[in-house]
């Protein structure tokens, strides 16, 4: 079977941008990303494509031309863009197509999500009476994550603090200015331990990535980064997630330990050999825990490791390298292929400011959300 | 006369009752306990209703500090007038870990842990003038 290489990645800034629909923001992004390896849109064959508000992806082409290509629309919750990668990526492995497009993109109102009970099976006493708030179950479960580990909540605030700081180097980001340790830890309190400055939020933007088989990709590059491995992985009976009114006794690994686990022996890599790290952290407590859940370090290793700089760029486990979604927000769609953005631009030796040093040969995706699903990837120049 | 109370929601606990019960679903072969019985986590012929103790430990907790978006909540507070609220989960010993807004709203009164008991609150005011009361969890004194 074929390798299946990422040949072409492009994005649109990611923020607020008044006057410009998802949509077109996403359509700007394959634009990108086809300029990016010199194909024009009739060259691709196939795309999956996905958008929480931003409305149906495969109206991508109404922007693009009518090519008559297949365009599935992929809708899977915050691994929406690791979804449609990982359908991208199947469909060269079986060697029913060469090329193709994975995008995503989403236009958020702003403010927390409001959840509709019913969509998610759920009756509506539980969003009537207060509980239907993703920002409470994040602050729930790193409020025991912190107790059992013996963590103190500056951590948290030691996480947001480099998100910004990275978030300064990256002209694609949201957030671009430093944010003291003080002022992180003494913002509104939005739901205990997490700060208002601890919270990623809903925001806007669009990430295309072009995918190809290896035989075609070297007709197009001579930089290909190649896709070691996609893994996609939904709960267990008894793992903590959202929107839950009850929970089992006994807790199950979190479904990133086995996203995690499936993306390590796919490549044959572990994650002592990740050179550059992208983790879902749509709050602050997020990233420590998917820390250990992504087998980065153990359970209630995260506060030495941060404080010793392990996870700067400059660190030993560059982590979030681009901001993360703390510094970009989190356009639901796009968010994932995100990260495989910054990988690819990392492993091209091509991310500027914020470039990882010593030419990093691999790099690890991970994205984490409602309603308990992961999806990785790994990626090699 | 006075107001007449009705639960936020039939089937979610006993009522009227002098002591109120969350109602939840066990599974016969396996023994799981699902919360609430009206939602249907498990066939009505694989399971049996049971009523859940009203003691029990909490196992994580928060405080909401701003108001949620209306839908879908439907407290009676403005932006003004909102006041932080407690949110928990209690571990019901050999039952199920159930999820519940708190009495207080001072993480200094909380601690994981900590013993913790059923109780039924007012939450607003309905259309017709009745009071809709829901469920929350309270600190054991002493």
């Amino acid at each position: 079977m074929t390798d299946v290489c990422i040949i072409g990645i492009g994005i649109h800034k990611f923020g607020r941008t008044d006057g410009m629909s998802g949509r077109q923001q996403g359509a700007f992004a394959v634009r990108e990303a086809l300029k990016d390896c010199g194909l024009e849109w009739p060259d691709i064959q196939f795309a999956f494509g996905g958008s929480a508000a931003g409305g149906n992806a495969d109206s991508l082409v109404n922007e693009l031309g009518l090519t008559g290509i297949q365009f599935v629309n992929v809708s899977n919750g915050c691994a929406t863009g690791g979804s449609a990668l990982l359908s991208a990526y199947s469909a060269i492995k079986a060697g029913q197509y060469d090329v193709g497009v994975a995008v995503g993109f989403d236009k958020h109102p702003r403010g927390a999500f409001n959840a509709d009970p019913k969509s998610s099976g759920l009756e509506t006493w539980y969003g009537e009476t207060g509980l239907m708030l993703t920002t409470q179950f994040f602050g729930m479960k790193i409020q025991k994550y912190l107790h059992d580990h013996d963590l103190s909540p500056e951590v948290l605030g030691l996480v947001a603090q480099k998100a910004f700081r990275n978030g300064k180097l990256n002209p694609n980001a949201w957030r671009r200015e430093e944010v003291d340790l003080g002022t992180i830890m003494n913002s509104e309190m939005l739901s205990d331990p997490l700060t208002k400055y601890m919270f990623c939020s809903p925001a806007e933007g669009g990430v295309a990535l072009i995918l190809a088989s290896e035989k075609v990709a070297r007709r197009y590059t001579n930089r290909p980064v190649f896709l070691r491995a996609v893994s996609m992985k939904t709960r267990h009976y008894g793992s903590f997630e959202v929107f839950s009114p009850y929970l089992a006794l006994q807790r199950a690994p979190a479904p990133t330990v086995f996203a995690s686990k499936a993306a390590y022996e796919m490549a044959g890599l572990g994650p002592e050999d990740m050179h550059v790290i992208q983790i879902q952290d749509t709050e602050s407590g997020a990233e420590i825990m998917h820390m250990a859940e992504n087998g980065f370090c153990k359970d209630g290793e995260q506060e030495k490791l941060l404080r010793e700089g392990a996870t700067e760029i400059t660190g030993r486990m560059p982590m979030n390298t681009d901001g993360g979604c703390i510094a970009n927000g989190e356009p639901i769609g796009a968010s994932g292929l995100r990260q495989v953005y910054e990988v690819v631009l990392q492993l091209r030796g091509e991310a500027g400011a914020r470039q990882v040093q010593n030419n990093p040969k691999s790099g690890y995706t991970h994205v984490y959300g409602a309603p308990g699903l992961s999806a990785c990837t790994i990626l090699q120049n | 006369m006075a107001k007449q109370q009705v639960p936020v929601q039939e089937g979610l606990f006993t009522w009227p009752s002098d002591n109120p019960q969350l109602i939840a679903r066990r599974e016969k072969k396996t023994g799981r306990v699902y919360f609430p019985a009206i939602h249907n986590y498990v066939a009505d012929e694989d399971s049996e209703e049971v009523l859940l103790g009203t003691r029990g430990k909490l196992y994580t907790w928060t405080i909401q500090g701003f108001l949620p978006k209306n839908p879908p909540y439907k407290g009676p507070e403005t932006v003004e007038t909102f006041k932080p609220y407690g949110v928990g989960y209690i571990e019901l010993p050999g039952e199920v870990i159930v999820e519940s807004r708190l009495t207080t709203a001072d993480p200094k009164d909380l601690k994981i842990g900590m013993e913790m008991e059923m109780t039924i609150i007012p939450f607003r005011e309905d259309e017709k003038g009745n009071e809709v009361v829901t469920f929350a969890f309270a600190p054991v004194k002493g």
